[in-house]
């Protein structure tokens, strides 16, 4: 209990400085502050190895695309950033997931803590089967304590912030499950924010979206962006080269390319990447 | 890994948009050579060849832009093949101006015949770079279909040649119409051509700096020549 108290506070102190952030690794005229210094990680399934020797940087205030083929191991080493795969039994991650600093795979960390800092969206939408506004007061209730009017300001930030004010402002009290399939996804995405996370993390986010939610999802990653760090895994490149600022390649659970999005989409260093983004893959 | 696209049409899409820069290519260089004959005959006849086909020229340039604008919008090419969309785009232009060259190289030379006028202007220089021309923009194509950026290095390299010719036609020139000045007439006519000539090379020259930037990924144009060497030599 102790140690969890001890972890929580740790986790809030890094909240409120804003990150505390070691930034050795980075020369000394670049500003980069990173949110997420992934180091030597390998990822088990069992006594399969999901993710081999994994070191990259997500860099604060950016939005990192994870892209490579199904099985890649793009989505597990997403999971490993809030420790979604803890969930599972038999799975575990070996080497050191520093986030602002603090290595979130040691042991005794508050995983629910953790996971409101860093904040996950899935593939497909999950309100929460209660209200729109509960779907958003539910998480927050969580970590904080509001005033009634404190809490209204929370989920009309929040969803203005999801773009979807102005489309439920007059239906909050409508089941969450009553809205289409883009704008359940904004709702999750709102519901990730209202707790105020440092990191995004978006798996898939819109492949399960109509061409307009997707771009109302894709325009509202670009305005996240000011305040938030993200990571996105996409099975579609062209949104990762629309979205992005920094782009991985991976496959077969090893990290083959990072860099810059423009470099990668026009002149990739590895064949293997240049091959998969022109779709010479196969 | 396969050198070839999941999607074949993808592949025969680009594969057609390269060999249509190299029909446009033969046909450019084809007015070129035509209208360096013009000059050097000084034939009415085979100046009015280039001057009609020019119109060829400008609608291959055309067909080419929109199957490159459709390849983007239906493919979203990335990486070499975007380069390749990219450059075609590019290198057409400069064929269709190398065309526009040709044709004025055909006007002035119908106009110096029409005119009629005796000079006794040495024109060895440029019949000189209009054969360097020719064979620079068909090393230029030959190193675009075979992505030899070495090819292409030599190319960017040899257009400085006719720069120079260029420059020696130019301070002949110069003596020639302050010796006599019912010469200008003629002179400036001359001028023209040499000129022509000399940006059918730069045209080449453009045409070959695409070659390097789709092979190495790298722009080399406007950089030092020895930098533009190391790229097209780079592994």
């Amino acid at each position: 209990m102790m140690s969890n108290m001890r972890t929580m506070f740790d986790l809030n102190q890094i909240d409120s400085q804003g990150g505390r952030v070691d930034t050795s690794n980075q020369g000394p005229l670049s500003a980069a502050v990173n949110a997420i210094e992934v180091r030597n990680l390998n990822f088990y399934y069992g006594a399969f190895q999901g993710l081999k020797k994994i070191n990259l940087d997500i860099e604060q205030g950016k939005v990192t695309a994870f892209i490579g083929p199904s099985g890649c191991g793009k989505s597990t080493l997403l999971r490993t950033m809030n420790r979604m795969y803890d969930l599972y039994p038999g799975q575990r991650a070996e080497g050191e997931i520093n986030f602002y600093g603090q290595n979130i795979l040691e042991p005794g960390q508050d995983l629910n803590l953790l996971r409101s800092r860093v904040g996950m969206v899935f593939q497909k939408p999950t309100p929460f089967p209660m209200s729109i506004y509960e779907n958003i007061a539910f998480g927050v209730r969580l970590y904080e304590k509001l005033s009634r009017s404190e809490m209204d300001e929370r989920v009309e930030w929040a969803l203005n912030k999801a773009a979807l004010w102005n489309e439920v402002k007059d239906k909050l009290n409508q089941s969450g499950l009553s809205l289409s399939g883009g704008q359940q996804q904004r709702l999750c995405i709102a519901r990730g924010v209202a707790v105020k996370p440092s990191v995004i993390l978006l798996d898939e986010p819109t492949s399960a979206l109509d061409p307009i939610s997707t771009g109302k999802v894709e325009e509202l990653i670009h305005e996240l962006k000011a305040d938030y760090t993200i990571a996105i895994v996409t099975h579609n490149m062209q949104q990762a080269a629309r979205v992005s600022d920094y782009t991985a390649y991976m496959y077969l659970g090893s990290l083959i390319e990072y860099g810059k999005t423009d470099e990668i989409f026009i002149k990739p260093k590895r064949k293997e990447t240049e091959d998969y983004i022109t779709g010479r893959f196969g | 890994m396969p050198d070839k696209h999941l999607s074949s049409q993808f592949d025969a899409d680009l594969n057609s948009l390269s060999s249509r820069l190299l029909e446009m290519g033969g046909l450019v260089e084809s007015q070129i050579s035509t209208a360096m004959r013009a000059f050097t005959q000084m034939d009415l006849e085979t100046c009015n060849v280039v001057i009609a086909n020019e119109k060829l020229v400008n609608d291959l340039e055309i067909q080419i832009d929109l199957a490159c604008t459709e390849l983007i919008a239906r493919r979203q090419p990335t990486a070499r093949d975007l380069r390749l969309v990219m450059a075609v785009s590019k290198a057409i232009t400069n064929l269709e101006r190398a065309g526009d060259e040709a044709e004025r190289v055909a006007k002035r030379t119908k106009r110096l015949i029409e005119a009629g006028l005796p000079h006794n202007i040495n024109v060895a220089e440029i019949r000189l770079s209009g054969q360097m021309a020719i064979s620079l923009l068909r090393r230029s194509l030959d190193a675009f279909a075979r992505l030899d950026t070495i090819a292409a290095a030599e190319v960017v390299q040899e257009d400085r040649q006719i720069d120079e010719e260029f420059r020696g036609f130019v301070r002949k020139l110069i003596t020639y119409m302050s010796e006599d000045p019912h010469m200008i007439s003629t002179g400036l006519d001359m001028l023209t051509i040499a000129k022509a000539i000399e940006r059918i090379g730069d045209h080449a020259k453009n045409i070959a700096e695409f070659v390097i930037y789709i092979a190495k990924g790298s722009d080399v144009r406007h950089i030092p020549h020895e930098d533009l060497v190391r790229e097209a030599s780079r592994q």
